[in-house]
């Protein structure tokens, strides 16, 4: 194709697509700046991607000074470990099942699943099994209903079909049985979904906040951070989000509640945003493909 | 081995030719075109097999009993809307009352204002994100300077990865009275003096709807933006010839391209119309608006475990699954009769 000129309409359109950029980043980097601001001087407004009079404060009052806010750090990322490898095992291998078209079961199996897609007991059915499972107040609660998705089983399943059969077959007349096919050859050719899987399920975990409020809030020590965040947003609330009348019982020290927020906020997506960008690849094609198959 | 030379056989049945090594294919079952998994089943006895299938069936086995557990009983648990449920009783001593929590749910005018609020927000996030959604894949896909078209892909995936929490600290803080949307609008002269705009009810909806689609719109465009990387360049090449300006080949070629893709998506969409959730109304509501935050969700929670009215709970979660089921219905009847692709 030749070269083309550049037009007035490319020249609007990448504007355009600059502002989009300026919009999306403007307010993290204004939390940041915030979060690196002395509190009380953040009270007189004015702050928007610098900070005026630099402090870390707000970040050692997180990670040295509070015990809580620093458990609740802790927590997250507990969860986020385990519940992302529990759920890497489960759905990889009833994914593998699935893929198996000569399982006896294959059929039952495969509708319990779907259904569920479709099916759910809604939230008060699922606050009294948790109830009567014992699992209020308990980690528990934060790995076993979240252990499977129909949809990334699904995503999985249709990558496994699209993987060529013959190591699998070769390995079978060695005599290996289907648990070795399963862990010695599909799962290392399955890396690139189980990334993009691994990704959701860290997500997902990293983000969730309202098992923490049903289930966990008798628990101090199953606070986590997004949790903490929303507990400290909930209190702004109440003075209808007006955030100066907060700030004007501003706390003897350099920091306050609201500061605190925003350096909450800025641990909390920091992590998000270390990963994401380099998985691209994989999720766009998870994506794509599951979105053709469903 | 007796499979290869089988395979060699029922080839010329096939549409396709496989390899010796594939796996053998019966011809009845050529539709899964060589991706199915596994040895022919042949006509051996159901325990044979099983007993071959050991591996399988323990593999699989403890994720159906999580199924049964976590995803079928609360199902059963539907027969509490029919109850009048009491935790200390066991299932089969409650008092069976029939459809009474659900004649107490219609005629509860609170249960109207959150079906109001749940419909509206529902309507204004299907129109927006989706308007937003392809009209920024558009535009994303008509962009020359490749550097920024990848960075501003990227980035618009950012929001999307960060929790509801975070984005409703952000909604808060940039709407604050000295957030920079009032310095904004005052700086420019349409406001006099700020305005907390999270105190004013009339707003609510708009603020949710604007959120969402600052949150969504990179992620939603990822499938558009897919769906167009795959229409022919000719078509493109032909219309240039026939001096067809930009905005005419976005019009006449990208979106009817992608049509099909739109249609599946808005099925599916609207299916869900009334399962918006309760994550952003809860974090970004508060007592001056509760009014327009209260979503059938937040009612089900309100009620059904704040107030220990477990039935009644129960019976608001059924009603929305039955609208949800009616709605993907009909959707999926529309798309048969207009001869676009169905979802199911």
């Amino acid at each position: 194709m030749q070269k083309r000129k550049w037009t007035t309409f490319d020249i609007i359109l990448t504007i355009f697509m600059l502002f989009i950029v300026v919009i999306t980043l403007y307010p993290f980097l204004n939390i940041l700046a915030i979060s690196l601001n002395n509190a009380v001087d953040t009270a007189k407004g004015g702050i928007h991607i610098w900070p005026r009079d630099f402090t870390l404060a707000n970040y050692q009052e997180i990670f040295g000074s509070n015990d809580r806010l620093l458990q609740a750090f802790f927590m997250s990322i507990l969860r986020t470990v385990v519940g992302t490898l529990t759920g890497i095992i489960a759905s990889t291998m009833l994914a593998y099942v699935l893929s198996r078209r000569d399982f006896v079961f294959n059929g039952l199996v495969g509708f319990l699943l779907v259904l569920t897609m479709f099916v759910s007991g809604g939230l008060i059915p699922e606050y009294m099994l948790i109830r009567q499972l014992g699992l209020i107040n308990d980690f528990g609660v934060y790995i076993w209903p979240m252990l499977i998705s129909a949809f990334n089983v699904i995503i999985i399943r249709s990558f496994m079909d699209n993987l060529p059969t013959a190591l699998e077959e070769s390995a079978k007349m060695d005599g290996a049985n289907d648990f070795v096919i399963f862990t010695r050859i599909i799962i290392p050719l399955c890396l690139p979904v189980i990334a993009t899987i691994a990704l959701f399920l860290a997500v997902m975990q990293w983000n969730s906040w309202f098992d923490t409020y049903l289930y966990a809030r008798g628990s101090e020590a199953l606070t986590t951070l997004q949790f903490e965040l929303m507990k400290i947003l909930d209190n702004a609330n109440i003075s209808s989000g007006d955030i100066t009348s907060q700030n004007a019982e501003v706390i003897a020290g350099q920091t306050n509640p609201q500061s605190i927020k925003m350096a909450i906020t800025i641990i909390a997506t920091v992590p998000i945003l270390m990963v994401y960008p380099f998985l691209q690849k994989y999720f766009v094609t998870g994506l794509t493909l599951g979105a053709v198959k469903s | 081995m007796s499979r290869i030379n089988n395979t060699a056989e029922a080839q010329p049945n096939l549409p396709e030719s496989h390899s010796p090594l594939q796996t053998p294919v019966k011809p009845g079952f050529s539709s899964y075109k060589g991706k199915k998994r596994g040895p022919d089943p042949g006509n051996k006895g159901f325990l044979k097999r099983l007993s071959k299938q050991k591996a399988l069936f323990l593999m699989s086995f403890p994720f159906v009993i999580w199924l049964v557990i976590f995803k079928y009983i609360p199902v059963a648990g539907w027969v509490m809307a029919f109850q009048d449920y009491k935790p200390q009783l066991g299932i089969f001593e409650q008092e069976w009352v029939g459809f009474k929590h659900f004649k107490d749910l219609f005629n509860e005018p609170m249960f109207y204002r959150a079906l109001e609020n749940t419909l509206g927000m529902g309507i204004l996030g299907l129109v927006f994100g989706t308007l937003s959604a392809i009209a920024f894949a558009l535009l994303l896909n008509e962009l020359r300077f490749l550097t920024l078209k990848k960075w501003t892909q990227t980035i618009s995936y950012l929001p999307h990865f960060v929790s509801w929490v975070i984005v409703a600290n952000i909604v808060i803080t940039m709407l604050s009275p000295e957030g920079i949307v009032n310095n904004l609008l005052v700086g420019v002269g349409i406001l006099d003096s700020p305005i907390n705009f999270m105190a004013q009810p009339d707003m609510f909806w708009g603020i949710v709807t604007a959120a969402d689609v600052w949150k969504e719109t990179g992620w939603n465009a990822i499938i558009y933006l897919a769906a167009m990387a795959g229409v022919d360049p000719q078509l493109y090449e032909a219309a240039k010839v026939d001096g067809a300006s930009r905005w005419r080949q976005m019009w006449h070629i990208t979106l009817p391209s992608i049509r099909p893709v739109i249609i599946v998506l808005l099925i599916l969409n609207i299916g869900n119309l009334i399962n918006i959730g309760f994550e952003k109304q809860m974090l970004l509501g508060n007592n001056i608006v509760a009014e327009k935050a209260l979503v059938i969700d937040l009612y089900a929670l309100d009620y059904g475990i704040g107030m220990f009215r477990y039935s009644f709970g129960t019976a608001i979660g059924i009603f929305k699954s039955v609208i949800s089921i009616i709605l993907i219905l009909i959707c999926n009847g529309f798309a048969k009769r207009i001869g676009e692709g169905r979802v199911f």
